[in-house]
């Protein structure tokens, strides 16, 4: 599935590639190229596993930028050619042959009309690439936000991500959920992004370039992915100790999956049902957890951590550093520094029955 | 003149470069000698040893570095660790070896090719070279005295642009972030006083005849560089000031809480930090303007032009900084300047390879050690600058920057470009300082293999880059497909490690039996090749007397003299 | 080949710039660019502090220091062709009178922050507007303090006899910090008592 995503991802940026480069007027052998590249730079995507190639978008504003990319590889790859071309010549033609006689090669100082044309020529070449390039940072930065755009606000903490749907109410964290555009259904996500501590940066390559996450000021970004999935990044700028495990997964959800998220996420906390998971909730609210974490419906209304409401509901804890099972949810309860050393949720140094009891309690949050 | 030994003040007999000291109270006033010492050359000697030293260690950092990495989840070292070696690596190698090695290397040179008999201020000479080492010590301190992050590590571990607010007290408690902002504080004062001394001394100290535009390249070079530290290293003593106040006085300078703004750290960062790289690359530029002539047996090709285009990158750089900051939300409108701006800069620097290859065209070309360096720099810096031009292109920079593809830039410049030159330069210049060639066959296996191991590591680093890998991480996901690639590039370090232990060897074995070389070994046409292999302790025997570019050239061709200005 | 000596036709006249002015001027440079970056995080603060006293709340124009201070600027430049003539008393009254402009100075300011401190409680913590500012005029007043000491070597010199007019250049160049540090502090006064108010 991921193979077949890359190949057609790869046709689609040849086709998209194609049809630009028709618009720029370019040889038949730059068109050749314009096919050739993409299928050559994701080559290795394909070899590899989830695929975090910034050559294999799905989204417009990522589109642009790989199509910008491969169009500036391929004018500084012919840059290369002749530089490098006519270094091999001289170096080849011009050296010292066994048997010279030691005379001095004629001296020549320079050539007004040579270092002319070796100016023009780049200024040609910067201007032609900054057009093209001012082109898609305008096309980009000011697009219109069209009123079935779906809103998010991203607050970037040490070492995770929190997730806010302002208009539906919710609240989550690590991995956002975000639905499908299509023609039938035109909802591109516009996040607002922001940071509760120091600079992170918020990076999915295949959905769109990075934008930072600065305290005290709001960023912009927005995405519109045509294919569902998982699509995965992470903090791309560094932030402190565990900088490495601040993971992001996005998942671009079927339009009635991505309802049914909604719904679920809007709900308050499920009520505990057995023992072990009553007593669980129990411990839960009356340990410092409730200090740093949320669970809608209760007593439960700390900021600094995660939102826990719908827990159950991701595929992974820590952001991104362990699968979300109850054994490494009880390992993460005992002590966080298994995970993520230097994560900033203390361990509580609690008892075996007591981790044991809260795992309990939080595994019944879907 | 070349057999005699006179004795000259401080104890230096002059002609005999091979005498070792015997004694205990000769070697002692020996090291004296050389700690109290004004004498530029010697300055630039124990800058240079100094800088080595620190390459070592920072060439330690990395391999730390590269073994963490070359496997996904790896456990070589700790992410308190990781942070702190790669903080330590960048700043190590920009501020204790790059930047002192070049001023070493300018401090013995400049006067020699001006035809003077020191720099204009020995004293502050001295005094900036000691607030260097004190610089580099007070770095070092800290894995001693230091204790950062989550009071587990030690050094400083903030990454080498400490962006704030994470250097703020609140996200780095401990000293650790002080000993780094203390430190090139400490470094940036002798920066500047470098700076000061080259400056007035090519404005000021030229022998008769030697008009600004007489005057090798590799001077031009230094002066613009220096003009360059002038007005960017300023600007991050300025901003660590502001970081000190912070901490210990409680200011808000980048404090976000108070209203702070945490970008305008960056922006001074950077408005330091990109001029910085001009100021790494320019004497990188003067090396090869010195030595590809040489070894084509021609003059350079368009010296005005060269000039020129120095100074143009000089100016045109300090308007470029915040191409490092495309992503932090700046208008389309700033995005778009800052993109033109580097590809303007671009300019002038082709220029100047169009220049240099202009120089190969048509001459005779020598394959010695410091002329192969110098090829393959050509061919990297290209590559290196063609790499630059692909991240000035904003869009494309919001999906590489703070990847591994910036790195692989970047280290294509300071290696591949930079460095390279420094090698090239060693071997074309170590005659003259020490009166010994270098054995050319240890110095052709040295450019082999550090050659291989250079692009083994920063060709192939480019494509985690491309396959989304950021920078600043202790280990990856094993899904990502980083992995091959990763140890790929490890292995590549490695040999290069392998290349530099044999260029030290034949740095120390050449001293002790290295060819006598004479005093210009090469047929070059500088004012240092007139003097003896080492210089006296006062450079020429009589003050030289020039009337155009290239006064040994002249000497040797009098039937075809350089005849103009 | 042997050490050779290069001696070509020469030219008749070689002058080049005396190296402490070109040094000096350098440092100016450097010192400059120091400044800036201090006086745009002011700028860029102004208006943006949460709280606190605010700068037209506590600031007074300080216009007899700043006459003080420029003045100096004046004295200094008599002293100089004092030295020229070989009047060394005058040298040494008018070298003196800039330096006591430059102690008024210091004390002027040393008043303004004592009064800040303890009636309007503004340190270099309380605000944005308190740390721009302390650092901004304290960086200032640092070189003032430096110029000052190096005012006085040279004073010390003159009157114990070991100034002679052959030192004119260095006496000079030591004026043009001292030009510069005022310089600065029009700079200063612009922005933080006019434009930031």
């Amino acid at each position: 599935m991921n193979e077949a995503n890359s190949f057609y991802g790869s046709a689609s940026i040849a086709s998209l590639s194609l049809y630009t480069s028709v618009r720029h007027r370019f040889s038949f052998v730059r068109n050749l190229l314009y096919r050739c590249i993409p299928f050559v730079l994701t080559a290795p995507a394909f070899a590899s596993g989830k695929d975090t190639s910034i050559f294999a978008p799905v989204s417009p504003s990522a589109d642009s930028i790989s199509s910008l990319g491969i169009f500036t590889l391929v004018l500084t790859l012919g840059i290369f050619i002749v530089v490098a071309g006519l270094l091999t010549y001289a170096i080849v033609r011009y050296r010292t042959r066994p048997g010279d006689d030691g005379s001095e090669p004629p001296q020549i100082f320079g050539s007004t009309q040579i270092e002319l044309s070796w100016t023009i020529i780049p200024v040609l070449i910067v201007t032609v690439l900054f057009l093209a390039t001012a082109r898609v940072i305008f096309a980009i930065q000011d697009a219109p936000k069209p009123a079935s755009a779906l809103d998010v606000t991203v607050i970037g903490h040490q070492f995770w991500w929190e997730f806010r749907y302002p208009e539906l109410n919710i609240v989550t964290a690590n991995e956002l959920h975000v639905p499908v555009s299509v023609a039938a259904s035109v909802t591109p996500t516009f996040l607002k992004l922001t940071s509760a501590d120091v600079i992170h940066s918020f990076w999915i390559p295949r959905l769109s370039g990075k934008t930072d996450l600065v305290p005290n000021r709001i960023n912009e970004l927005w995405m519109e992915p045509r294919e569902t999935g998982l699509y995965e990044g992470q903090c791309a700028q560094f932030c402190g100790i565990e900088h490495a495990k601040m993971l992001l997964r996005v998942y671009v959800d079927t339009p009635e999956q991505f309802a049914a998220w909604v719904r679920q996420q809007q709900l308050p906390a499920t009520a505990p049902a057995t023992d072990a998971a009553i007593a669980g909730r129990r411990q839960f609210e009356s340990q410092a957890c409730i200090n740093c974490h949320s669970v809608a419906g209760t007593v439960a209304n700390g900021r600094f951590g995660p939102d826990l409401t719908h827990l159950m509901g991701r595929k992974t804890i820590a952001s991104g550093a362990a699968l979300n099972t109850p054994e490494n949810l009880a390992h993460w309860i005992d002590n966080p520094d298994h995970f993520k050393t230097g994560s900033l949720m203390p361990s509580l140094h609690l008892s075996q029955s007591q981790v044991e009891q809260i795992t309990a309690y939080l595994t019944t949050l879907n | 003149m070349a057999g005699s030994s006179i004795p000259l003040p401080g104890g230096v007999s002059e002609a005999e470069p091979h005498d070792r000291p015997s004694g205990l109270a000769t070697v002692l006033e020996t090291l004296h000698s050389w700690v109290i010492t004004v004498d530029h050359k010697k300055i630039g000697i124990l800058y240079i040893l100094y800088s080595l030293l620190m390459f070592v260690v920072g060439g330690i950092e990395v391999l730390f570095i590269r073994l963490q990495l070359a496997a996904p989840g790896n456990h070589v070292v700790s992410p308190e660790t990781y942070n702190q070696l790669f903080t330590m690596h960048g700043t190590t190698m920009i501020f204790f070896v790059a930047m002192p090695i070049l001023f070493g290397i300018g401090n013995y040179l400049v006067p020699l090719m001006l035809g003077v008999r020191d720099m204009a201020f020995p004293r502050l000479n001295a005094f900036s070279l000691w607030m260097t080492v004190f610089g580099g010590l007070l770095l070092y301190y800290s894995f001693i005295g230091g204790s950062g992050l989550q009071g587990a590590g030690t050094a400083p571990d903030i990454g080498w642009f400490a962006y704030a607010p994470l250097s703020e007290l609140a996200f780095s408690r401990g000293h650790s972030t002080d000993y780094w902002a203390l430190a090139l504080i400490v470094s940036g004062f002798g920066s500047i006083g470098t700076a000061i001394n080259f400056i007035a001394t090519i404005f000021s100290m030229r022998c008769r005849g030697m008009t600004l535009f007489r005057m090798p390249l590799l001077v031009w070079l230094y002066l613009v560089s220096s003009g360059l530290v002038i007005l960017a290293v300023s600007p991050l003593t300025a901003a660590q000031f502001m970081l000190i106040i912070d901490r210990y006085l409680g200011g808000h300078f980048f404090d976000t809480q108070a209203g702070g703004s945490a970008l305008v750290w960056v922006h001074f960062f950077w408005i330091f930090g990109h001029p910085e790289v001009y100021v790494l690359v320019m004497p990188a530029f003067g090396i090869a303007s010195e030595i590809i002539p040489v070894f084509s047996r021609k003059a350079i090709f368009g010296y005005a032009a060269m000039v020129a285009a120095s100074v143009a990158i000089g100016i045109v750089s300090i308007s470029v900084w915040a191409h490092h900051m495309f992503t932090v939300g700046m208008s389309s409108v700033s995005n778009a300047f800052f993109t033109l701006s580097t590809m303007l800069v671009g300019i002038p620097t082709g220029i100047k390879i169009f220049n240099w290859l202009a120089t190969l065209w048509g001459g005779k070309i020598r394959f010695g050690t410091p002329m192969l360096f110098s090829l393959a720099f050509l061919f990297q810096f290209l590559i290196a600058g063609l790499t630059g031009i692909m991240l000035s292109v904003a869009p494309f920079n919001w999906q590489l920057h703070n990847s591994y593809f910036v790195i692989a830039h970047f280290h294509y410049v300071i290696v591949g470009a930079i460095l390279f030159m420094i090698f090239a330069g060693f071997y074309y210049w170590y005659p003259k300082v020490t009166g010994r060639m270098l054995s050319e066959r240890l110095g052709k296996l040295h450019f082999w293999l550090f050659l291989i191991g250079f692009h083994v590591t920063f060709d192939f680093m480019h494509i985690p880059g491309i396959l989304g890998m950021p920078r600043s991480i202790y280990t990856y996901e094993a899904d990502r497909g980083w992995g091959t690639w990763n140890l790929i590039v490890s292995i590549g370090a490695f040999i290069q490690a392998i290349a530099i232990a044999i260029f030290v060897y034949n740095l120390i074995v050449s001293y002790f039996r290295g060819d006598e070389a004479g005093p210009d070994p090469w047929d070059a046409w500088t004012l240092e090749w007139t003097t003896s292999s080492p210089p006296p302790s006062y450079n020429f025997q009589t003050d030289p007397v020039v009337s155009s570019r290239r006064p040994l050239w002249d000497l040797k061709h009098p039937e075809d003299p350089d005849s103009f200005d | 080949m042997s050490t050779v000596s290069i001696q070509a036709p020469s030219t008749t006249d070689w002058h080049l710039p005396y190296k402490g002015r070109v040094g000096m001027f350098t440092l100016i440079f450097a010192e400059t660019a120091v400044f800036t970056i201090f006086v745009v995080a002011y700028v860029y603060y102004i208006g943006r502090s949460l709280s606190g006293p605010m700068p037209r709340d506590v600031l007074e124009l300080p216009i007899l220091n700043t006459v003080f201070l420029l003045s100096s600027s004046i004295t200094i430049m008599i002293a100089e062709r004092a030295l020229v003539r070989r009047a060394m008393g005058a040298f040494n009254a008018w070298w003196g009178l800039t330096i006591l402009l430059g102690l008024i100075f210091l004390f002027g300011t040393a008043r303004e922050w004592h009064k800040l401190i303890t009636v309007d409680g503004l340190t270099i913590s309380t605000n944005l507007f308190g740390t721009t500012y302390y650092s901004l005029v304290g960086l200032h007043a640092t070189h003032v303090v430096v110029g000052l000491i190096m005012l006085l070597i040279v004073l010390i010199f003159s009157v114990t006899g070991s100034l002679h007019p052959k030192h004119t250049d260095r006496v000079e160049t030591l004026a043009l910090y001292w030009h510069f540090v005022d310089a600065v502090w029009v700079v200063v006064f612009t922005v933080v008592y006019v434009l930031g108010r």
